[in-house]
């Protein structure tokens, strides 16, 4: 029986730069340095330096615009879709540089899992938009896929509410469930690191906090990059925040601590409510 | 006062929109009844009388089997259920082989004598000849005026509507070359215009879209005769050529140039409906780590499946409806296609080309509203199923 291990070896991601992680001295899971990015003639992002070790979780903040969505999309290459943007600086996942020409980066997007903003799940059964990502890297086996689709959509915490409908479409569940399926729908192909761009924002209180709980849960597997408006929601799911302004990154460091007793008066001023 | 010209824009807008569905309503109305004489109309010629010798057996004989005797292709009475004799067809001019000049008078006084007497000695005779010259004592049997049947028009295979005496209103030759062409056209442009739809909504850079779009949007306002004179010079000799054919105004030519002419439809239709597959679709595929075309077949084509349809379903609407350049390329040649390589004619070039020929009221003249019914009915059904597959969106 194929395992996900297996698939993994199979994928090229690793290969231009042989046995996956041998470069990553320091262990980190993402290290960006000297990143700066432009949208044309637009510098969105300044001088960014940024490390993650695995298993964290870390909530990006800051007020409308500051970059942090773009920062977020750098690290699987999303920003690649926007026609005139440029990046400069090295951005490192498991100590493989992404923005490598040797990179393919359908391989690395497996690796680096994504959920948006507003569920959007295919219009697909619910069981088919779990799936999907397995199938388009081609695993055909069956009994491996329905495994692999259960155990995500469990992980999710969505199993309860759907294990009799798996065959219905995606778009008869509520916006929380779709966001819980985009969760498991991300989490199906193993990724290493997944990226959540305020993933509770469309979403009532409720499905908010089931999402929250569902963070901490997957903390033990994952490492997860949280872009998110709300501040205490920052303050409960994330073990480190990182506050960006103006496309810079001013203040990175343990949650509790930006919370509690930040260094710079910006942050203090945007976590108090002052602006932003 | 504001209220009284909100009240009278409201109006006229009530009767704008009354006047437009009554107008079109009325169109429909005309096109029916018109239609509708056709099975009342004789098939026999009007004004003319099909006589028989009184010994003969046969009383009536269908509108195809009369056509099939004139032609010469029925040569005995026992073919049509009669008995076994020579069939001697005679026609008005060929009164004289029989009688001399002198015999049927100088003013042709004594034709109706002449007629009677003939059809009565020769037991094999049909004689066709105006109502004017039969005289009550003639001795002979007439056929019965029958009306054309429906089973003559949907079950005719030949269109001959000049045929004398008994005109030809057979569907099928028609009905076919419209099936054949159209059938042809959608199956050369719809792949190809799906594929240049994905091309334009997903691969092309957006400056080679900003040039390629305008120019297939201008397409679809060139006039048709424009497309049919192209077909007529180009297409016509290309396709005699490359298949060695005798002549290139054949189905496939008006395929082609139909096919052409429905790739704008399709081109547009099917790539907004590729663009309105929404960005986060795409990102969501794309973050799943599918590749672009992967993305394009599992999840942009399959979101976009209706508006596909609909596309092929405008398209297919286009090249039934045509008249012009199909007129122009097929050879219009109303028989039964066997291949794509043979001349046809379609139900729109029919109309449009005999229509002018015929007199208001008679049979050939409402046949060919039949077949605007036809047409009507067969668009009818394009539009409804449009409406249908639209409806039936993914839920």
């Amino acid at each position: 029986m194929m395992t996900i291990e297996n698939i993994k070896t199979n994928t090229n991601f690793s290969s231009p730069l042989g046995v996956r992680g041998s470069l990553d001295v320091k262990g980190l899971t993402i290290d960006a340095k000297n990143v700066d990015f432009y949208y044309s003639e637009f510098h969105a992002l300044k001088n960014i330096n940024f490390e993650v070790n695995k298993n964290e979780v870390v909530a990006l903040i800051g007020p409308s615009g500051c970059g942090k969505s773009t920062f977020l999309r750098l690290m699987n290459r999303m920003n690649d879709l926007i026609p005139g943007t440029r990046m400069t600086g090295s951005m490192l996942i498991e100590g493989q540089d992404i923005y490598a020409p040797n990179v393919h980066v359908d391989e690395l997007r497996k690796e680096v899992g994504m959920v948006f903003q507003k569920p959007n799940p295919f219009p697909k059964s619910i069981f088919e938009n779990v799936a999907y990502g397995l199938r388009v890297n081609g695993i055909k086996d069956k009994t491996f896929i329905e495994e692999r689709v259960i155990e995500s959509i469990k992980s999710a915490a969505l199993w309860d509410e759907v294990k009799d409908k798996l065959n219905k479409s995606a778009f008869a569940l509520s916006g929380g469930q779709q966001q819980r399926l985009c969760i498991a729908r991300a989490l199906a192909i193993s990724p290493k690191v997944v990226l959540m761009d305020e993933p509770a924002s469309a979403l009532d209180p409720i499905s908010t906090a089931k999402i929250e709980d569902l963070i901490h849960e997957l903390k033990k597997d994952y490492t997860i990059i949280i872009v998110t408006h709300n501040m205490q929601q920052a303050s409960r799911v994330s073990d480190k925040t990182a506050y960006f302004y103006l496309g810079e990154l001013i203040e990175y460091d343990q949650t509790i601590k930006i919370f509690t007793n930040p260094e710079k008066l910006s942050t203090q001023n945007y976590i108090t409510g002052r602006f932003g | 006062m504001k209220r009284f010209f909100e009240k009278l824009v409201e109006g006229a807008l009530l009767i704008s929109g009354s006047v437009t569905s009554i107008t079109i309503l009325l169109i429909i109305i005309f096109l029916f009844k018109e239609a509708s004489g056709l099975f009342h109309s004789p098939v026999i010629e009007e004004g003319y009388e099909l006589a028989l010798n009184k010994a003969n057996p046969v009383k009536k004989l269908t509108s195809y089997q009369i056509k099939e005797i004139f032609d010469g292709k029925i040569l005995n009475w026992d073919e049509v259920g009669g008995k076994n004799e020579a069939i001697e067809l005679v026609r008005l001019s060929d009164l004289t082989k029989y009688y001399s000049e002198a015999e049927l008078g100088s003013n042709f006084e004594n034709i109706p004598a002449k007629a009677s007497e003939l059809t009565s000695k020769h037991p094999g005779i049909i004689l066709f000849l105006p109502t004017s010259y039969i005289k009550k004592n003639f001795n002979g049997t007439l056929l019965k005026h029958e009306t054309l049947i429906p089973g003559d028009f949907f079950g005719g295979k030949e269109w001959y509507p000049t045929a004398s005496p008994s005109p030809q209103y057979g569907l099928l030759p028609l009905l076919l070359g419209t099936l054949w062409v159209s059938l042809g056209a959608i199956l050369l442009s719809l792949p190809f215009g799906i594929a240049v739809a994905v091309y334009l909504a997903e691969i092309a850079s957006m400056k080679v879209r900003n040039i390629l779009k305008p120019v297939i949007e201008l397409l679809a306002g060139i006039p048709s005769v424009v497309y049919g004179f192209f077909g007529l010079v180009i297409i016509v000799p290309f396709l005699q050529r490359l298949f060695n054919l005798p002549v290139g105004e054949t189905a496939l030519t008006g395929s082609v140039v139909l096919g052409i002419m429905a790739l704008p439809t399709i081109i547009t239709v099917a790539e907004d409906a590729m663009r309105t597959v929404p960005r986060a679709m795409k990102e969501a595929s794309l973050a799943l780590g599918a590749t672009h075309w992967q993305t394009i077949y599992k999840v942009i084509i399959p979101y976009s499946k209706s508006g596909i349809t609909s596309a092929a379903v405008l398209g297919i609407g286009r090249a039934i409806g045509e008249t012009m350049a199909v007129l122009m390329v097929t050879g219009n040649a109303a028989v039964i296609p066997h291949t794509l390589l043979e001349p046809v004619r379609t139900i729109p070039a029919t109309i449009a080309a005999e229509l002018g020929e015929t007199a208001a009221g008679g049979g050939h003249y409402q046949a060919l509203f039949m077949l605007g019914v036809i047409l009507f009915v067969i668009t009818m059904i394009i539009s409804i199923s449009i409406e249908f597959i639209g409806k039936k969106k993914y839920q």
